[in-house]
């Protein structure tokens, strides 16, 4: 196990180092010219020449890679655009993703669940049916526009719930609640259909396995049988896909925190790419990067947790 | 039945490495899967390696045909060695030695027709193409008892007996003159075993084919192997003649064996378990 | 050995399915009765129902998909029609089963003991420690060494022998009167596999267990059965004691069975005698006796569907479904000097 997260470790440092090689080197490819978006519009030459010198901009790309890597683990990261600390812009954006994905979450994986159960154990019924219908019109919807039609119907037009922002928990949690209620259905839509999918999918599988044919044999109880033994082995793929797909939401849903306004990291990844300002572009996709690898890692890890025949770290003749 | 040798092992080994360590693998341990087995294939003629789950003798026979590259040891095939060959250079021989398989339902690609799967070997080696490859195929698979009708089909429209006949038939489209037989009637009912094991002797008679026939029933190998060896904990504990090795065992693990089959004949197996 | 009331008691079974390709006949009228203490052994191959009686004995074939006909008795309690919480409490209970391949049949994410302790406390109030101590006990009883500590090991942990051991330790942890073996030992290696015959010996002697012993390997069969019943295509087609059976077989497939056998007490034979053709297909059987395609032996009698009688003035127990006169059987059965069928010519 040791051998297993260092090595996943050590792995995380490259791939890290990595992504922000590959971020730096991209951004610097495009024909943008901070220094000029920096000074505005009618810059004179000078003032464009002295912001570079400022930020550095005139040394060659590596010395500016550098300075710019330290700044990021210093907190000293401050972006071109409006000139704020990187990293407390991060920090304050925090629970806003935070709880978008976590309330997203819970609600994906009850009903991404529960729905895989009830088709799996009714498949073929009309029940069975109409959960994938509506499965996979979960799936199919795009997320951008489903949000602009909740935006649309449920906020703007009937007023239910507002129509964007976010309000600390700690200050009003009702408040807070109704405010992510819409963003948290349709971010949950989608994945909450394709859960169900893979999950009925499992469990049909292991419906025709041996074992479940000795836990009959043994007396169990229809019920027990379905939970103990299909449900349990099936969920196992569902718990690592999980993972992976939190770990990539926690680098900030993008798209759903731009159209609902919410103050979160994605909204402020979105901004940035707007105005390709690139320090909290590079602080962000290593902020996502790094969720990334942890979420896999952890994944791993569980998955040798719940499944006994695998052993991490030990290679097999 | 008897030439010279066709097949000559010596001491051939294949070890597969554990591995342990925190940032960068050592190799703390082994597993002799074959630890130094040597044997003979005349030509023409069958040696049966029989030993359980475990034995090494599948191994040792990818070791053989350079599926898996040997640790040490030789493997000389007609005088030539062969053991540490590169693909490249195994190729031309490759139509020398072929395989059967244990698996009539995982060896056989399902998305593939009989007469692609019978012809690819022919046409990768580049020997027959068009309608003269598709006689030849043909020819095999009424040789090993199917159908030319079947040409088309898929794999799954047959029972195991008959892919089977078609994994030998696949087997035989090169003209080997060796051939390895993993465990080929194991996944077979009874019935339809007899009818395999018929099959691969007339073949033999007629193609005058040398046969690596691998499997751990000691009463199949004993009906159609010449020789025998006895493989245990990858290492050959007996080999002889087969009613020697079978009627006349040294080793205490080949009469362990021998007395572990049971007897088809309730008089016997009543006087077996009172004497012992 | 027996003796008394039949323990089970199987009438005309007929088992069904509604498949994609049609319907099919897995079991088609099959009877037998076990008596307590007894070892029954079925012998088929692919196709030939053994597999699906067995199953329907306990009422796992039960599905939408599938048609179940005729009786099964236990202890003079009819099984086929009864409700689900009934059949829950005979499996395990009363009737104990264990499978072909104790990798696959043991659920690989839960301990053994606890799958052990899982059937203990589905059928009795027991505590999970009181349980356990049983599990702990059980697997001992079939001779796995330091059971208290393989208690708490997976499957995957176990090999091939010791799975199948711990297998049946389940199967018969509420100690039942019947037990069912599926090909309990197919997938073992062939010392290994005496080591559990020995066991499944063992275990019928000492504690009386009546046994349905389900195999296709009649080498198996000669060691452990005191009865036997041939199946071919959803149909017994031979019925009788161990030695009727091996001395004097009636029926052309069982002649084609053991003759297809290789002997390691016999010199070896120039050719295997050997069945010709492959088991039929459950949607495409002739009319008649369903052996025909395959039997050298068919005549004009045939076509008409043979019972299962006992054809044999003396021997009322040792039936068979064939037309030929016990005198043509006796002469056509011979093959160069043994038992077997004759290629067809």
């Amino acid at each position: 196990m040791l051998r297993f997260v260092v090595r996943r470790l050590v792995g995380m440092v490259f791939v890290l180092f990595a992504v922000s090689v590959l971020v730096f080197v991209i951004f610097n490819i495009a024909p943008t010219n901070p220094a000029q978006r920096i000074a505005g519009k009618n810059a004179t030459p000078q003032l464009v020449a002295s912001i570079e010198k400022e930020w550095d901009l005139d040394k060659p790309l590596p010395t500016q890679y550098v300075t710019m890597m330290k700044k990021i683990f210093t907190g000293e990261l401050i972006s071109y655009e409006g000139r704020e600390n990187v990293n407390d812009r991060i920090v304050e954006g925090i629970p806003a993703t935070v709880s978008l994905c976590i309330g997203a979450a819970v609600i994906w994986m009850f009903f991404g669940v529960l729905f895989g159960y009830l088709s799996a154990i009714r498949a073929g019924g009309w029940l069975d049916t109409s959960l994938t219908v509506l499965a996979v019109a979960g799936i199919s919807m795009p997320v951008f526009w489903l949000a602009a039609i909740f935006l649309n119907y449920l906020c703007y037009k009937a007023g239910i719930f507002p129509s964007g922002g976010y309000v600390e928990i700690t200050s009003n949690p009702l408040d807070w609640a109704s405010h992510l209620i819409v963003p948290w259905v349709t971010l949950a839509i989608l994945y909450a259909g394709f859960y169900s999918r893979v999950l009925r999918s499992n469990m049909l599988d292991a419906m025709n396995e041996d074992y479940v044919r000795t836990a009959r044999a043994k007396g169990l109880s229809e019920r027990r049988v379905m939970s103990r033994h299909v449900l349990r082995n099936s969920l196992i793929p569902i718990v690592t896909l999980f993972g992976l797909d939190f770990g990539a939401l926690l680098g900030g849903a993008i798209l759903i925190e731009a159209i609902f306004s919410l103050s979160g990291i994605g909204e402020y990844g979105y901004q940035a790419l707007i105005n390709s300002d690139l320090p909290p572009i590079m602080a962000i996709t290593l902020f996502g990067a790094f969720f990334i690898v942890l979420f896999n890692t952890l994944v791993d890890i569980a998955y040798a947790y719940l499944d006994p025949r695998i052993r991490l770290g030990t290679e097999a003749p | 039945m008897s030439g010279e040798s066709l097949l000559e092992v010596t001491d051939l080994v294949k070890h597969f490495p554990v591995k342990r360590g925190i940032l960068i693998d050592r190799e703390v341990d082994q597993v002799r899967a074959v630890d130094g087995v040597s044997f003979t294939v005349a030509r023409g003629e069958t040696l049966g390696l029989v030993g359980e789950s475990g034995s090494g003798k599948s191994t040792a026979c990818r070791a053989v045909l350079q599926l898996l590259k040997p640790t040490s040891g030789s493997v000389k095939f007609e005088g030539r060695e062969i053991a540490g060959l590169g693909r490249r250079q195994m190729r031309p021989l490759r139509r020398e030695m072929q395989m059967i398989f244990q698996d009539p339902y995982a060896s056989l690609n399902p998305r593939k027709r009989v007469g692609q799967i019978v012809g690819d070997p022919l046409r990768r080696q580049k020997i027959a193409s068009g309608s003269e490859l598709r006689q030849r195929v043909q020819e095999l698979l009424e040789r090993v008892g199917l159908s030319s009708e079947h040409y088309n089909r898929y794999p799954h429209e047959f029972s195991g007996g008959q892919r089977q006949r078609i994994g030998i038939a696949r087997a035989l489209s090169l003209k080997p003159k060796l051939v390895i037989c993993d465990e080929p009637v194991s996944a077979l009912d009874v019935s339809i075993q007899a009818q395999i094991i018929n099959l691969l002797d007339d073949l033999q008679d007629e193609l005058g084919l040398a046969y690596l026939f691998v499997a751990h029933d000691i009463g199949v190998v004993r009906h159609i192997s010449d020789r025998i060896a006895v493989m245990h904990d990858g290492k050959i504990v007996e080999q002889g003649s087969a009613d020697q090795v079978c009627e006349q065992p040294k080793d205490d693990y080949t009469k362990k064996l021998l007395a572990a089959v049971p007897i088809p004949d309730p008089r016997e197996s009543r006087e077996r378990a009172a004497s012992g | 050995m027996n003796g008394g009331a039949p323990l089970l008691s199987v009438s005309d079974l007929r088992v069904g399915f509604v498949t994609e390709a049609g319907r099919v006949q897995a079991v088609d009228g099959v009877s037998f009765e076990l008596r307590p203490g007894e070892v029954l052994a079925i012998v088929g191959e692919s196709g030939s129902g053994k597999s699906v009686t067995a199953q329907t004995i306990m009422g796992l074939t039960r599905s939408k998909n599938s048609r179940i006909e005729g009786s099964v008795k236990l202890d003079g309690e009819e099984l086929t029609g009864a409700d689900e919480a009934h059949l829950r409490e005979v499996r395990g209970e009363r009737i104990g089963m264990i499978f072909q391949d104790p990798m696959t049949s043991f659920n690989p994410v839960y301990k053994v003991g606890d799958q052990i302790v899982e059937a203990i406390r589905a059928h009795r109030d027991l505590s999970r420690a009181e349980s356990h101590q049983r599990a702990i006990a059980l697997l001992d009883s079939v001779g796995i060494p330091n059971a208290a500590q393989r208690v708490d090991a997976y499957p995957h942990e176990f090999s091939g022998g010791m799975r199948q051991r711990a297998m049946i330790a389940m199967a018969l942890s509420l100690e039942p009167d019947v037990l069912i073996a599926d090909e309990p030992t197919t997938a073992l290696d062939v010392t290994v596999q005496a080591q559990i015959l020995r066991l499944l010996e063992d275990l019928n002697r000492e504690r009386g267990l009546a046994t349905i012993l389900i195999t296709h390997d009649l080498g198996v069969v000669a060691e452990v059965a005191d009865r036997v019943l041939v199946m071919y295509a959803g149909r017994v087609v031979e019925e009788g004691t161990l030695d009727e059976i091996f001395y004097d077989p009636q029926h052309p497939y069982t002649w084609g069975l053991m003759g297809s056998l290789t002997r390691l007490d016999r010199p070896r034979p120039h050719r295997l005698p050997q069945i010709a053709g492959s088991p039929p297909s459950l949607l495409e059987l002739p009319q008649g006796c369903h052996f025909r395609p395959r039997c050298p032996h068919e005549f004009s009698k045939c076509p008409q569907n043979p019972e299962l009688e006992a054809r044999l003035p003396e021997v009322p127990g040792h039936c068979d479904r064939c037309w030929l006169t016990p005198e043509q059987k006796r002469e056509k059965r011979q093959v160069e000097g043994q038992i077997g069928l004759e290629a067809p010519s």
